[in-house]
């Protein structure tokens, strides 16, 4: 087997609305959706990246109690959580194609490094970088 | 309940998610203009409930955190640009060089002049941190007033003066 990181969870508000904005707009993938409940276990995935599953989760009981899902959910949306970071091949050509698709971006595509990086959330708050690979 | 506990507001996260989006707008311009009318636009919040909701929801008032993006921009381009400091200054948001050099140096404790020079000096030990995060690190944590700041920066000077004439 090949070891590794197979799942990194994001906390989100909504989950319904973190699956449309992954999906639809990011042009992500669902890999596992399952309820028991009002438990969901949700994952997507990067289409290119098929051994790494992103967990969009809720905080809530049964893991956590109402007071400290509260206060998650406050620095969510406070963007406090740590930084995610997106490579892509075309960082403008990126923007451009999610821009349009209504993702809310806090900084637009800047040439510096030697890359180009834009930077945008999504409707939780969670902060993503999207870095143009070097080539 | 305990009222000492550190969170418990009864701000909503959609709230705070709009108030996000100010705290955004500013990071991207900060060399913009961002007085509390703007800023309570672009939170759909009223301007009168605007900078009190702001500061319980990130700590700081809107106008100091402003400040603080601004000096962090400043070092950035003393650090890494050859831009005058007059330039700085101007694209950083401040209509007065005096006002930025009295600013900045209230808030890192030297002159602009003073800190590029000892950057410049510094071996670059930092390369691996993306520049963003690498920036993030060197915001000034500005959690008096810049003011409050200069006041006691003042009376300690004044009270190292008073000490040293004590003991002549």
């Amino acid at each position: 087997m090949t070891q590794g990181i197979e799942m990194m969870g994001l906390y989100v508000r909504d989950q319904e609305e973190a699956l449309r904005f992954y999906v639809d707009k990011l042009g992500f993938r669902v890999h596992t959706d399952v309820r028991n409940g009002d438990y969901r276990w949700l994952t997507v995935q990067h289409p290119q990246q098929p051994s790494l599953q992103l967990g969009l989760f809720v905080p809530g009981p049964p893991t956590l109690d109402a007071q400290s899902a509260q206060m998650l959910q406050a620095l969510v949306a406070k963007g406090a959580m740590p930084p995610m970071l997106l490579a892509v091949d075309d960082c403008r050509a990126a923007y451009e194609r999610m821009r349009a698709a209504g993702v809310e971006f806090t900084q637009e595509p800047v040439e510096r490094y030697g890359t180009v990086d834009a930077n945008f959330r999504d409707p939780s708050g969670n902060g993503w970088k999207m870095v143009q690979g070097r080539q | 309940m305990d009222k000492t506990a550190p969170n418990p507001t009864n701000q909503t996260p959609e709230l705070l998610r709009r108030l996000l989006r100010a705290k955004d707008r500013m990071d991207a311009d900060s060399h913009e203009d961002w007085p509390v009318e703007r800023l309570a636009r672009v939170s759909h919040v009223s301007p009168a409930h605007f900078a009190r909701s702001f500061k319980e929801a990130f700590g700081i008032p809107p106008h100091r955190y402003l400040l603080t993006r601004r000096i962090e921009r400043a070092k950035t381009l003393l650090r890494d640009t050859d831009l005058s400091i007059t330039d700085v200054a101007f694209q950083t948001g401040w209509a007065s060089l005096g006002t930025f050099g009295r600013i900045f140096r209230d808030i890192t404790g030297e002159s602009p002049g003073a800190l590029r020079q000892r950057e410049r000096a510094a071996a670059d030990q930092l390369g691996r941190v993306p520049a963003c995060f690498l920036s993030a690190a060197q915001r000034p944590d500005l959690t008096i007033a810049v003011l409050e700041k200069r006041r006691r920066t003042v009376a300690d000077t004044n009270g190292a003066r008073k000490t040293k004439e004590n003991r002549q």
